[in-house]
């Protein structure tokens, strides 16, 4: 007898298995062919990764040049240090591994290697969040706050193809240790290509409403885009401000957005503490704004293995739960 | 006697003589503040004085010159003799000693790359070797008018007790795999650490043996006899194709048997009435 799973469940798919939930059209592998571009313009750019350069589009970046490319094993803390005394001769290090292996495995090395000395050493990092359903081992939740708290350090969480295509020229200019979550794979194109554009610790106000104003990093801005469509359904009309750059923070857009809508709602694909709401909140208390605040995030637990589409509708990180917590915020 | 010989024998005078001066620097650093790692900086003089003035290419005037050979300091509380070999060497004025581990000195207790010749920050140790690593990756990717005929050489000081860190041996493991043979590791293993000597905290040995396994060139020897410390790095110009772990056994306080015969600690405690005798017993002691 054949076992089968009952046809209306989803499963956990492959580690290769790209989030590309709601998406029109995507782009394949951005990082790597960005980070080719770049190097073909920069000869200091080198990569690095710790046995998953296939898993994290830098296998685009070391076919294109071999001599460049620097296999370390499964060695987080030694891709860091590696890349931090590359970094000390001159040259600009792309190292990728996961979220997870980076920043809890190599945490000491990222901060002293890296960032007290402010080594020129760019740390991207794979399966953000709910983008794998590899369970609490491979899903990245709350490496924002990690990073953060790390000072000298730049952490930036792109939305899309068009963003992250952009971060990699903007982040070889950028003297200084740079964290970057990465989409791997097919990614979503979410903003225009012709229209956006990048600028390092500067948010972006993508749609302006008067009523309810939508802050979002990573690629809940996609949904928080498609949550700005259902209030506009409703009569709601609201702004969604994202802030691609989560350190440094861009307190004045978040502050502009406070004084011109009623509530806010935050919207990240991480723990709803330490990461893009408590910046926000960090920003409204220092400026002695009160305003009604509701989170959008992965709430405080490690989460299940399972399907993407199942994940993002169980921990309520759908556009349909962002639209609710900003009606929820303006009732 | 021929002149090799007596070459040789000029050389390890000259080197003795800076030695000296290294500890005597250490004593005078130990003393203003009443403390310090002395027992470490007395122990590591004589590499440091190899290194710093037989063995490196580098410019005291030009810190940043890229052809430059590297020294890296994993274990940053052996600072104190780092920070004498700098100032014996014109790259730190010899009265910034004055101000080791003061507050808002450069010269920090554990020492960083605030201080200028601080190629990188140690004392969270197990980091010294990976940055090493990328180091000698590094300047092997620069122009050949930079580079010269050989790649410019890093060398990483690491000690016994940091042999415990993991990420040592994942260092250790790509050391041996780019096979960097401009790379050295020192290993000072001088049977103390902050809890006690290895043996009894977690055993590191055989040391060399684990070096070896692990693909390095290696050799063992006393690191506080100058002549067997030119010795091991003249073999290893034989050596190209794999990097060189240069197992070190010291005597920490070498040169005052004072310190030498201590109780041995990690932090060795001195009362205000000892440091003279410290003072007398290194300038009558031979030359090492």
């Amino acid at each position: 007898m054949t076992a089968t799973l009952s046809t209306n469940r989803g499963v956990t798919g492959n580690i290769l298995t790209s989030d590309t939930t709601g998406a029109s059209a995507t782009a394949t592998a951005p990082f790597g062919h960005a980070l080719v571009k770049a190097a073909e313009a920069d000869s200091r750019i080198v990569g690095l990764s710790a046995d998953l350069s296939k898993y994290t589009d830098m296998h685009i970046f070391s076919e294109r040049f071999p001599e460049r490319f620097y296999q370390v094993g499964m060695a987080e803390q030694n891709l860091i240090g590696i890349s931090a005394g590359l970094a000390r001769t001159g040259l600009i290090p792309f190292a990728t591994t996961y979220c997870v292996f980076a920043t809890r495995r190599a945490y000491d090395f990222i901060a002293i290697g890296a960032a007290l000395g402010k080594a020129n050493v760019k740390i991207i990092a794979g399966l953000p969040g709910l983008t794998t359903g590899y369970g609490g081992t491979h899903q990245g939740i709350e490496d924002l706050a990690l990073m953060r708290s790390i000072p000298n350090l730049t952490v930036i969480d792109p939305c899309d193809a068009t963003e992250l295509s952009q971060v990699i020229p903007a982040i070889a200019a950028h003297p200084g240790p740079v964290y970057m979550r990465l989409l791997r794979g097919q990614v979503p194109i979410v903003l225009d290509p012709v229209k956006y554009q990048f600028t390092l610790g500067k948010g972006q106000l993508l749609t302006e409403g008067a009523d309810v104003g939508i802050i979002s990093t990573g690629l809940m801005t996609g949904r928080a885009l498609d949550a700005e469509k259902q209030l506009h359904a409703q009569g709601i009309r609201a702004s969604v401000l994202h802030l691609g750059t989560i350190k440094p923070f861009d307190r004045d857009a978040v502050l502009a957005l406070a004084k011109r809508t009623k509530a806010l709602v935050t919207a990240e694909n991480h723990v709803i503490t330490g990461g893009l709401a408590s910046a926000v909140a960090d920003t409204l208390v220092d400026a002695g704004i009160a305003v009604k605040l509701r989170r959008i995030g992965i709430p405080d637990c490690f989460c299940e293995s399972g399907s993407i589409p199942y994940l993002i509708k169980h921990y309520k990180m759908d556009a349909e739960s962002i639209a609710a917590a900003a009606v929820s915020a303006l009732s | 006697m021929n002149s090799t010989l007596t070459d040789r024998a000029t050389e390890i005078a000259h080197v003795q003589a800076h030695a000296k001066n290294l500890r005597r620097h250490v004593l005078h650093m130990a003393e203003i503040v009443g403390q310090g790692y002395v027992g470490q900086g007395l122990g590591i003089a004589d590499l440091l004085a190899v290194l710093y003035f037989r063995e490196m290419n580098y410019d005291a005037q030009n810190l940043v010159w890229p052809a430059r050979d590297r020294f890296v300091l994993s274990i940053g509380h052996y600072s104190i003799g780092l920070y004498a070999a700098l100032a014996e060497a014109g790259v730190i004025p010899l009265a910034e000693l004055d101000t080791y581990g003061a507050d808002s000195s450069r010269l920090e207790m554990s020492g960083s790359e605030v201080t200028p010749g601080f190629e990188m920050t140690g004392g969270s140790l197990g980091h010294g070797l990976s940055q090493a690593i990328g180091m000698a990756l590094g300047v092997r990717r620069l122009p050949r008018t930079e580079s010269g005929a050989g790649f410019p050489r890093i060398f990483n000081l690491l000690s016994d007790g940091e042999l415990q860190e993991g990420s040592t041996w994942e260092a250790a493991m790509a050391g041996a795999h780019y096979r960097l043979g401009n790379l050295f590791a020192f290993i000072d293993c001088n049977n103390q650490q902050a809890d006690g000597p290895p043996a009894r905290v977690m055993n590191v040995e055989s040391v060399d043996e684990k070096w070896r396994a692990f693909g390095w060139h290696t050799q063992r020897i006393n690191g506080n006899d100058i002549a067997a410390l030119l010795a091991a790095l003249d073999a290893c110009k034989t050596v190209a194709d794999k990097p060189h772990a240069i197992v070190l056994d010291t005597l920490m306080g070498k040169g005052v048997p004072l310190f030498e015969q201590r109780e041995k600690n990690h932090f060795i405690r001195v009362s205000p009435d000892e440091w003279a005798i410290a003072r007398a017993q290194l300038e009558s002691g031979a030359a090492q």
